[in-house]
C-alpha cells in the first residue's frame, strides 16, 4: 500500500475510516520521522497517540471527521498535562490543567496530538529565531529561517514530520512561515476560532489557523476548529459563514477548478519597494494563471496599508506588554533565584531571566506606548490607523471579491541575517499586517520558487469569506501544481545537500 | 487665624451579591479554606480569558437606577496595570472612561460614578518562612480574587467626618435593601477610602487631596478623617504644603502613615480590554434591573413623613432599618385608622428596640420577638386612651417581650388600669393636698414647683396608676388656680 | 528619542531588570524602532474614531452559574513556591 506519510489529511482520514490504515500505524510513522527531525521543529513529542489526550478519556474513534489523524500543535496551545511553554524559558516545563478550545475541538473531531511545535517566544518574531528551544531550520534549506512565529509548525508540515499543524497568526505568523516553507496557511476571520487556551500575544489580533500541504486540508481543519461561539471566550463568535449561517459544517471542502466571475484586486500600495524581483515574478505569473482560470484582475488601493506596520508594532506590543504581565513567577512558570530579595526582585529578576531579548524589547515598546503622556501619540493613534485600514478594506471589497499580494516580500533568508536588525525583521510582515489589523481572513499558498525557495501568494477576503477564499485558493493550487511534498526528505528535496540551490520537486511552471 | 473646612469625597468598593466571580464560574464562598475556589481564569493562567458575569452588571445597574444615575448603553472594560501578588494577571479588569453609571445622588451627597470591576485576592503575612536568611514571606489566597465589585465614587460634597459616616450608613442600608450586596464591613464586602483636602472657609477651589485607605468600620472612618483633617491643618498652618499621597490610618495608635508608592510610580496604563470587546448592555438586563428596585430607605422615610405623619427623626430611624420599618407598618395596619402612628413609632423606636437590643452591631428584628404587632397597637391605644398610663404601659411591654400575649389580660392581672378621671381620683388628690399644707401655700402663690410632691403622693397612694397630667388638672381645679 | 532615564522608567513599569550593559542597547533599539514607526505621525487622523477591536457588539455575557473550581492541589501544582494552602511570595512589607 502507499506510504502513509504521503497522504494528505483528507486522504489519511478517509483511509483510517475505511480501515485501510490504523491510527497507531499512522501515528507511529509520523512519530518516527518527527523523532529523527533535524529542523528543530518540535519542542515536545508524544510517546503515542494516547499521551496528549488532554482531559479526554480515550482515543477518538475512526468514525470521526479526522479519524485519528495526528497533528503538530504550536507550543502556545495549552493542553492538559502537556508541556506548554510558548517557547519561553519562563514557562519551560509548565503543565496546564486545561486544554485550548481549538485543540479540544480538533480532538473531539478525532485528531490526535503528535507533538508541540517550536515557535518564536510568545509568538513574537518572523524567523523563529526567538525561541528558548533554539531556531528552526527551513526544510528547503537548512541554513535559512522557516519564517515565524509558527516556524516549527510550517517546517514540520513542509518536512513531512506531520500531516498538518496548527499555528497562530497575529500579524502573519501562520501565513508567512507557510509561504517561506512552501505550504498552505490559513488565518481565519478574527473571532471565528476560539482563543481560549492559546497563550496570548496580542488579544485583538491573535487567531489560530491550520498549516497544511494543501487547501482542502486547511478547509477540513478550519471546519473542525471553528464552529459555535466558545462560551469561554468573549471574542469568539464562531464562523458566521458567507451566508451568515453560523454553522460549522457550512464550510465545504473546496472543489473549484475555475475562477470564473471572481474579481481579484491587487493593491498597488503594497507592491512597492521591498518586494524581491523573484517573488514579484512568481506572484505575477500566478496572477496570469488566475486570469487564465477566468478571474478578473484589477488594481485597487489600500491607501493606509503602508501604515499598517507602524500601527501593528505599536498595538501588538502594547497588548503584549499587558498580556505578559502575568508571568511573575508566583502561580506557575519559573521563578528566578532571588535569594533574600523581596517582591520587586521576584518580579524583575524572574522576568529578566525568563524572557528573551525580543520579548523584552516588545514589552518595553508596548509599555512605553501605553504610558502616561505617550498613549495618545502612539497607542490611540495606532488605533485610529486601524480604523482607516478597516475602512480601506471595506471600500475595496465593494469592488472586488478577493485581494492578492505576495505573502512575504522575500523568500526565506539566512539564519542570523536579521537578528540584529529588528526593523528589517519587522518588514517581513509588511504584506500580512493589513489583513490582521482589519481582522479579515487570508490564506497563503505556494505559488512557485525563486532561487529554489518557495514563494507564497496571499489571498484575502472580507470577514467570513473563508469559503470563497478556500475555493479560489483551491482552483489556483490545482493550476499551479506545486508539489507539497518536495521538501520531505533532504535527499529528495533541495535543501540539505546543496543549500540555496533547490530546483527539483517544486515547480512554478 | 484662618478657619478651614474639610472637603471629602468617598470611594466605596462593594462586593456584589452574585453566586460566581466576575469573569469565571468559580463560586463565591466566604471563609472557605484558601485557594479552594480558583480556576485557570481567576488564577490568571496563560491563555485563559474573561467572560462577563451578567448578574454583576444587573446589580451594578440596580445601584445606578436606585441613585438616579445615568446608565451606560455600552459595556466597556479597561485594563488597569500594576504588579502585586494579589493581582494574578498583572492588571485589574475595570472600567475607565465609560463607567456603568454616571452621576446620581443619595441623600445629601452627589455621586460621580459607579463602575464594576474585579476584586484582588487576599495576601496573608506568613512570618518567617524558614528559608535561607530568615526572610519573611506572604501567602496568596485567590478565593476572593475576581469577586465582582461596584466602585461607588462620590462628589467631594462631604464636609465632616460625621457626615461621611452617617452618609455611609445610609449607603450601606440602601445597598442592603437593594439586595445588591451583603455590605458586611468585617468580611470586607464594603470598603471605604476617603479623598480628603482642606480649604479656608469661603474658598471654592479644591486643595491638594490625600487618599486615606481602607477604613474598615464607621468608627475608624470618623477617627481617620478627623485625624487627617487635623494633620492637614497642622501642615498648612506651619506654612507647608499638603502632599498628594496615599495614607493609611492605624486605628490602634490613631496615627497616619504614608504608603510608600510602589517604585514611585502610579502609571496604570489604562487601555481598552482587548479580551472584552465593547458590547451593548442587553435590554433584558436593563429592564430586569429597573424592575427589581424596591422602595428604598429615603423614599420610605419620605412616605412615613408625608403619608403617616411621622416626625423626620422617627421616619428616618424606622425607614433606615428595614426590620423596624416593616414592623412599624404591620403595627399601624393592626391599629386601624384610629391608631396614633407617631406614638407607635415612638414605642417601637425607643421602648421596644431598647428591650430587644442584642448588642452593639446587631440590629434587632421585632418581628422575631414575642410582641405581636396587634398587641403593640393595642398597648399604644390603651395608653392613648389613658386606660393605663405610660409607666404602666412600659410594664405591660416588659411582660409582652418576656411572655407574649395581649395587653388586656396583662393590665387586668397586674392591676395596672389607670385610676379614672375626676370622680375616682379627686378624693386622692384632696387627701394629698391636705397632707402637704406647705406645698399648697406655695401653689396658691402661683409657684408650681411643689406640684411634684403632690403627684408623688398620689402615685404612692395609687401604686402608680394615676395620670400625672390629671393630678395637676385636679389640683388646679380644687385650689381654684 | 528614548534616553537612558526613559528606558529605566519603562523597565520599572514593566518590572524588567535591565543590567547596566543592557540599558544603552535597549535605548538605541527602541529609538530606532520608534523612529521607524513615526510615519503614523504624518497622517491626518482628526476626528477618526479609534478601533480597539474589530469585533464590536458581539461579545456575550455569562449567566451567573457556578462551574467547577480546580482542586487545590491542582491549583497549586505549578507554583514555584507553594505552602500547603497557598502561593508563597516574599512579603511586601519586607
Ligand atoms: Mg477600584
Ligand atoms: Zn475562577
Amino acid at each position: 500500500m502507499t506510504d502513509p506519510i504521503s497522504l494528505s489529511v483528507v486522504d489519511a482520514a478517509a483511509a483510517l475510516r475505511r480501515g485501510e490504515l490504523s491510527q497507531d500505524e499512522l501515528f507511529t510513522a509520523y512519530r518516527d520521522r518527527a523523532a529523527a527531525d533535524d529542523t528543530n521543529s518540535f519542542t515536545w513529542l508524544a510517546d503515542d497517540a494516547t499521551t496528549a489526550l488532554g482531559a479526554r478519556e480515550g482515543l477518538p474513534g475512526t468514525d470521526t471527521p479526522l479519524a485519528g489523524v495526528p497533528l503538530a500543535v504550536k507550543d502556545l496551545f495549552c493542553i492538559t498535562g502537556v508541556p506548554t511553554a510558548s517557547a519561553s524559558n519562563l514557562l519551560r516545563g509548565y503543565l496546564p490543567p486545561y486544554t485550548a478550545t481549538a485543540i479540544d475541538r480538533l480532538q473531539e473531531a478525532g485528531a490526535t496530538v503528535l507533538g508541540k511545535t517550536n515557535q518564536d517566544e510568545f509568538a513574537m518574531g518572523s524567523s523563529n529565531e526567538n525561541s528558548a528551544f533554539g531556531p528552526v531550520l527551513n526544510p528547503w534549506d537548512r541554513t535559512r529561517v522557516p519564517g515565524g512565529s509558527s516556524g516549527g509548525s510550517a517546517a514540520a508540515v513542509a518536512a513531512g514530520l506531520a500531516p498538518a499543524a496548527i499555528g497562530t497568526d497575529t500579524g502573519g505568523s501562520v501565513r508567512q512561515p507557510a509561504a517561506l516553507c512552501g505550504v498552505v496557511g490559513l488565518k481565519p476571520t478574527y473571532g471565528s476560532v476560539s482563543r481560549y487556551g492559546m497563550i496570548a500575544f496580542a488579544s485583538s489580533l491573535d487567531q489560530a489557523g491550520p498549516i497544511t500541504r494543501n487547501v482542502a486540508d486547511a478547509a477540513l481543519l478550519f471546519r473542525q476548529m471553528t464552529g459555535p461561539a466558545d462560551r469561554n471566550d468573549a471574542t469568539s463568535i464562531g464562523w458566521a459563514g458567507d451566508g451568515g449561517s453560523g454553522s460549522a459544517s457550512a464550510i465545504d471542502l473546496p472543489t473549484a477548478v475555475r475562477l470564473d466571475g471572481v474579481r481579484i484586486g491587487v493593491p498597488t500600495d503594497l507592491l512597492g519597494e521591498g518586494i524581491e524581483p523573484g517573488v514579484r515574478a512568481s506572484f505575477d505569473a500566478a496572477l496570469k494563471l488566475a486570469e487564465s482560470l477566468g478571474a478578473e484582475i484589477v488594481e485597487v488601493t489600500l491607501p493606509h496599508a503602508r501604515h499598517a506596520l507602524s500601527a501593528y508594532y505599536l498595538l501588538a506590543p502594547a497588548e503584549a506588554s499587558s498580556n505578559l504581565a502575568r508571568f511573575d513567577g508566583v502561580r506557575y512558570g519559573n521563578r528566578a533565584d532571588i535569594g533574600d530579595g523581596g517582591l520587586v526582585e521576584l518580579y524583575t529578576k524572574t522576568r529578566h531571566d525568563g524572557f528573551g531579548p525580543e520579548v523584552k524589547r516588545r514589552i518595553m515598546l508596548g509599555t512605553y506606548a501605553l504610558s502616561s503622556g505617550f498613549y495618545d501619540a502612539y497607542y490611540r493613534r495606532a488605533q485610529q490607523v486601524r480604523t482607516k485600514i478597516v475602512e480601506d478594506f471595506r471600500a475595496v471589497h465593494q469592488d472586488v471579491h478577493l485581494i492578492a499580494t505576495p505573502t512575504s516580500p522575500t523568500v526565506a533568508w539566512g539564519l542570523g541575517e536579521r537578528t540584529d536588525d529588528p526593523i528589517a525583521m519587522y518588514q517581513a510582515d509588511v504584506t500580512t499586517l493589513p489583513q490582521s489589523l482589519a481582522g479579515v481572513p487570508a490564506i497563503s499558498i505556494p505559488c512557485g520558487l525563486s532561487d529554489g525557495l518557495p514563494v507564497g501568494l496571499q489571498l484575502s477576503g472580507p470577514a467570513f469569506a473563508e469559503q470563497s477564499l478556500l475555493d479560489a485558493a483551491h482552483a489556483l493550487e490545482g493550476a499551479l501544481g506545486f508539489d507539497g511534498t518536495a521538501a520531505f526528505d533532504p535527499a529528495r528535496g533541495a535543501g540539505a545537500a546543496t543549500p540555496g540551490s533547490a530546483t527539483t520537486g517544486g515547480a512554478s511552471r | 487665624m484662618t478657619a478651614f473646612e474639610p472637603v471629602i469625597g468617598l470611594e466605596i468598593h462593594v462586593q456584589l451579591a452574585t453566586r460566581t466571580k466576575m469573569f469565571c464560574g468559580c463560586e463565591l464562598v466566604f471563609g472557605d479554606p484558601p485557594n479552594t475556589h480558583t480556576c485557570p481564569v481567576c488564577l490568571g493562567m496563560p491563555g485563559t480569558l474573561p467572560v462577563v458575569n451578567a448578574e454583576a452588571i444587573r446589580l451594578g445597574l440596580m445601584i445606578g437606577e436606585a441613585f438616579g444615575g445615568e446608565l451606560a448603553e455600552r459595556l466597556v472594560f479597561h485594563r488597569k496595570s500594576y504588579f502585586y501578588p494579589d493581582l494574578p494577571k498583572g492588571y485589574q479588569i475595570s472600567q475607565f472612561d465609560e463607567p456603568l453609571v454616571s452621576g446620581g445622588r443619595l441623600g445629601d451627597v452627589g455621586l460621580e460614578r459607579v463602575h464594576v470591576e474585579e476584586d484582588a485576592a487576599k495576601l496573608t503575612h506568613a512570618g518567617a518562612s524558614g528559608r535561607i536568611g530568615g526572610s519573611t514571606s506572604s501567602v496568596v489566597d485567590y478565593n476572593r480574587g475576581g469577586t465582582p465589585l461596584a466602585e461607588i465614587v462620590t462628589l467631594p460634597e462631604i464636609r465632616s467626618a460625621e457626615q461621611a459616616s452617617s452618609w455611609l450608613r445610609l449607603l450601606r442600608e440602601t445597598l442592603r435593601q437593594l439586595g445588591v450586596s451583603d455590605v458586611n464591613m468585617e468580611e470586607g464586602s464594603l470598603r471605604c477610602d476617603a479623598n480628603i483636602s482642606i480649604r479656608p472657609v469661603g474658598d471654592t477651589t479644591l486643595g491638594t487631596k490625600t487618599e486615606l485607605k481602607n477604613m474598615n468600620s464607621f468608627r475608624f472612618i470618623e477617627q481617620g478623617i478627623n485625624a487627617e483633617v487635623a494633620r492637614q491643618i497642622r501642615v498648612v498652618e506651619s506654612g507647608e504644603r499638603v502632599q498628594q499621597e496615599t495614607l493609611h490610618f492605624d486605628p490602634r495608635t490613631g496615627s497616619i502613615t504614608s504608603l510608600r508608592s510602589k517604585e514611585g510610580s502610579h502609571d496604570y496604563r489604562y487601555f481598552p480590554e482587548p479580551d472584552l470587546p465593547p458590547v451593548q448592555v442587553p435590554a433584558e438586563l436593563l429592564e430586569s434591573a429597573r424592575a427589581s428596585i424596591p422602595e428604598l430607605p429615603l423614599q420610605r422615610a419620605e412616605r412615613f413623613r408625608t403619608e403617616l405623619g411621622l416626625h423626620e427623626e422617627s421616619a428616618r430611624l424606622l425607614a433606615f432599618r428595614r426590620a423596624l420599618g416593616d414592623y412599624f407598618e404591620a403595627t399601624v395596619a393592626a391599629g386601624g385608622p384610629e391608631a396614633d402612628r407617631q406614638q407607635i413609632a415612638n414605642w417601637i423606636g425607643n421602648d421596644l428596640v431598647r428591650r430587644l437590643d442584642a448588642g452593639e452591631d446587631t440590629d434587632p428584628d421585632p418581628a422575631e420577638s414575642k410582641v405581636e404587632p396587634a398587641s403593640l397597637a393595642e398597648l399604644v391605644a390603651l395608653v392613648g386612651a389613658k386606660t393605663i398610663n405610660r409607666k404602666a404601659g412600659e410594664k405591660v411591654l416588659d411582660v409582652l417581650v418576656a411572655e407574649g400575649g395581649t395587653p388586656g389580660p396583662i393590665v387586668e392581672r397586674e392591676g395596672l388600669a389607670a385610676i379614672g378621671g375626676g370622680d375616682e381620683l379627686r378624693p386622692v388628690v384632696q387627701a394629698a393636698l391636705d397632707a402637704n399644707p406647705d406645698a399648697v401655700e406655695k401653689l396658691k402663690t402661683g409657684n408650681m414647683k411643689p406640684i411634684g410632691a403632690i403627684v408623688g403622693h398620689v402615685m404612692r397612694e395609687t401604686k402608680g396608676r394615676a395620670d400625672g397630667g390629671e393630678v395637676t388638672r385636679l389640683t388646679r381645679e380644687i385650689l381654684g388656680l | 528619542m528614548i534616553d537612558r532615564d526613559t528606558v529605566l522608567h519603562v523597565a520599572t513599569l514593566s518590572r524588567l531588570e535591565l543590567r547596566d550593559d543592557e540599558i544603552e542597547p535597549m535605548a538605541r533599539e527602541l529609538s530606532a524602532v520608534l523612529d521607524h514607526l513615526e510615519t503614523i505621525g504624518e497622517l491626518d487622523l482628526e476626528g477618526v474614531e479609534p478601533t480597539a477591536h474589530v469585533l464590536a457588539e458581539r461579545s456575550p455575557l455569562r449567566a451567573d452559574e457556578p462551574s467547577p473550581s480546580l482542586p487545590r492541589e491542582v491549583a497549586l501544582d505549578q507554583a514555584p513556591d507553594a505552602s500547603d494552602d497557598g502561593f508563597r511570595v516574599p512579603s511586601p512589607q519586607a
